[in-house]
């Protein structure tokens, strides 16, 4: 149910995400997922790696400022109104959610569905009574 | 523990040391003026004579000595006796152009070893204890005058000199030194590296930290005796004068003993040079008492500090130094407004423990108007998830800072590590596009 994700902490100038990359590379990390939320000064590189706990320690190293958070994830079929359901429950319960990222494969039945919310266990507790699927 | 090296200088009478220092001046003004001829260019175009000094007081009628006439005179044309009495040469990098040279006798380097001598073994530091010394060693006065000092106590040190921080620590666990000289910001650096490398800077057998060669603030000492549960004394010095040790903390920590029976120390007001009463800011002026290889008569350090003239509760009666609050070198006018990078300091030691005390300005200027940027690296492990987070800090930190400097600024911060240039070396505190 809940999903391990590292931020890393980027000063918005040229190069820094192929810095990132450089790093994950070297230490043979697959990335699997990630986006970036930006503002005129800074990013937040939000990823999810084949190994976090190494992922991290060979950020902080390389001097990237690096934190590690749990997501609620889940599985919604991938067609419209899925995802829709879910975010009522939600909204039904007043959970607030600070962030929310998607991925799915291509030809995959199914989407990923991760987000970061103001009160987790209320949220899995909701996922499981409702039986959606977990990641 | 409070003891006293040379009680004879260190705790001498107010008369005894009016009578030291006027006997020295008069001599020093002697042979400055018959073997450094600029400097007698000078005091015969202020129409005064070394028959004009006749005690300590008359100090105000010589003109002063600035950086810039050492440079104008280099390499060695500010020395007072022939080269073969020099044994030594120092020399500081300015931040343009020539080194500052100083030459030293041996006498010189006997005096200086004790001042450094007198302020290592005032708190505690003697023939048992082991020095380990991170300042640079070479031109650079930090090594070799800390390492003269602790061979005079017959301490063990070690000349790790800067630079290798893995090395350091490693010697640091190893050697067991009770003692560590380095600049203040390499002490949190090296701290931070430790952790970084999962050790307890608090583990290692240090009791005594001697920090200097650039301004420091009380804030700054609490986070260092905090990570290494040491006592952390300020030490200050400049190669013109001697090097470190012309000024150092007594067990009470409460403004650095000048060693005045060799270095005659006065604020003036830095427009027009008159003398100020204690107690009050100013610029620091050195007049070197002893000095045989280049003395300096009234030289203007830039540095930004009031004397305390009270008597000490240690026992010395020697002037003291209150801690430095900058340089008027590096004051930087803003909006109209006088900011010295360390106020800067300062709202950063005591703003959030997720920022550090590293930090640079980039002033520009838009449309005729000053926009200061303050590049603030944020410390080892702090990180973020979420925007709101970082914007939160960020209004903090605007928020301290534009309390202590009075100007509006805007705040980025950045990675850890991201303005350590080099190991241990001075940060480059300002850069300014407006010129």
């Amino acid at each position: 149910m809940l999903v391990n994700q590292i931020a890393v902490f980027l000063e918005n100038r040229s190069g820094r995400i192929c810095e990132f990359a450089k790093v994950l590379k070297d230490a043979n990390i697959n990335i699997q997922t990630m986006n970036i939320a930006d503002t005129a000064e800074y990013g937040i590189l939000r990823a999810i790696t084949s190994d976090n706990v190494k992922a991290i320690q060979v950020l902080k190293e390389n001097g990237f400022n690096t934190a590690s958070t749990d997501l609620i994830g889940f599985k919604v079929a991938d067609k419209p109104g899925e995802m829709y359901k879910v975010l009522q429950m939600f909204e039904d319960e007043n959970i607030n959610i600070s962030y929310l990222y998607s991925y799915a494969e291509i030809g995959s039945k199914q989407a990923c569905i991760l987000l970061k919310v103001d009160c987790p266990d209320t949220a899995i507790q909701l996922l499981q009574k409702n039986n959606v699927e977990s990641i | 523990m409070n003891r006293i090296l040379n009680k004879k200088y260190e705790c001498m009478s107010r008369d005894g040391k009016f009578a030291l220092q006027s006997e020295r001046l008069i001599d020093v003004v002697q042979r400055v003026y018959n073997n450094v001829s600029w400097y007698r260019q000078k005091m015969d175009k202020a129409g005064v004579k070394p028959e004009d000094i006749k005690d300590i007081r008359d100090i105000t009628k010589l003109p002063f000595t600035e950086k810039r006439d050492l440079r104008e005179n280099y390499p060695f044309g500010s020395f007072a006796t022939p080269n073969r009495d020099i044994v030594r040469v120092h020399a500081s990098s300015g931040t343009s152009g020539k080194l500052t040279v100083v030459g030293y006798t041996k006498n010189d380097l006997e005096s200086w070893a004790e001042c450094c001598a007198r302020g290592l073994y005032g708190v505690g530091v003697d023939e048992d204890s082991i020095i380990h010394i991170a300042y640079g060693y070479g031109l650079f006065t930090g090594g070799l005058g800390m390492h003269y000092g602790g061979e005079y106590l017959g301490a063990t040190v070690v000349p790790v000199s800067s630079g290798n921080t893995p090395r350091q620590l490693m010697l640091l666990e190893d050697f067991k030194a009770d003692t560590i000289c380095c600049t203040p910001s390499y002490a949190i650096f090296l701290a931070e590296e430790a952790k970084k490398a999962e050790k307890d800077p608090k583990k290692l057998s240090l009791k005594y930290g001697f920090f200097g060669a650039e301004p420091w603030t009380d804030a700054m000492r609490k986070r260092i005796e905090n990570a290494y549960s040491i006592k952390a004394y300020d030490i200050y010095g400049l190669s013109e004068i001697t090097g470190p040790g012309v000024a150092t903390e007594c067990f009470f920590q409460c403004g650095s003993h000048i060693q005045d029976d060799m270095f005659y120390p006065e604020i003036v007001d830095p427009e027009n040079g008159n003398q100020l009463p204690a107690e009050t800011q100013g610029e620091l002026v050195f007049t070197t008492l002893l000095k045989e290889g280049m003395p300096l008569i009234r030289y203007r350090t830039k540095d930004v500090c009031a004397l305390i003239d009270k008597p000490c509760e240690c026992g010395r009666t020697s002037v003291r130094l209150r801690k430095i609050t900058g340089r008027y070198d590096d004051m930087i006018i803003v909006k109209g407004v006088n900011v010295f990078p360390s106020q800067i300091e300062t709202a950063l030691l005591n703003c959030d423990e997720r920022v550090t005390p590293n930090f640079r300005v980039i002033l520009d200027r838009v449309n005729n108007l000053d926009i200061m940027d303050i590049e603030i690296e944020l410390a080892t492990g702090v990180a973020f998830d979420e925007v709101r987070e970082i914007e939160k800090l960020t209004a903090k930190v605007v928020n301290r800072i534009s309390s202590e400097i009075g100007v509006a600024s805007n705040i980025k911060l950045v990675s850890s590590g991201k303005l350590l240039t080099k190991e241990g070396e001075k940060i480059k505190r300002v850069i300014d596009n407006r010129k």
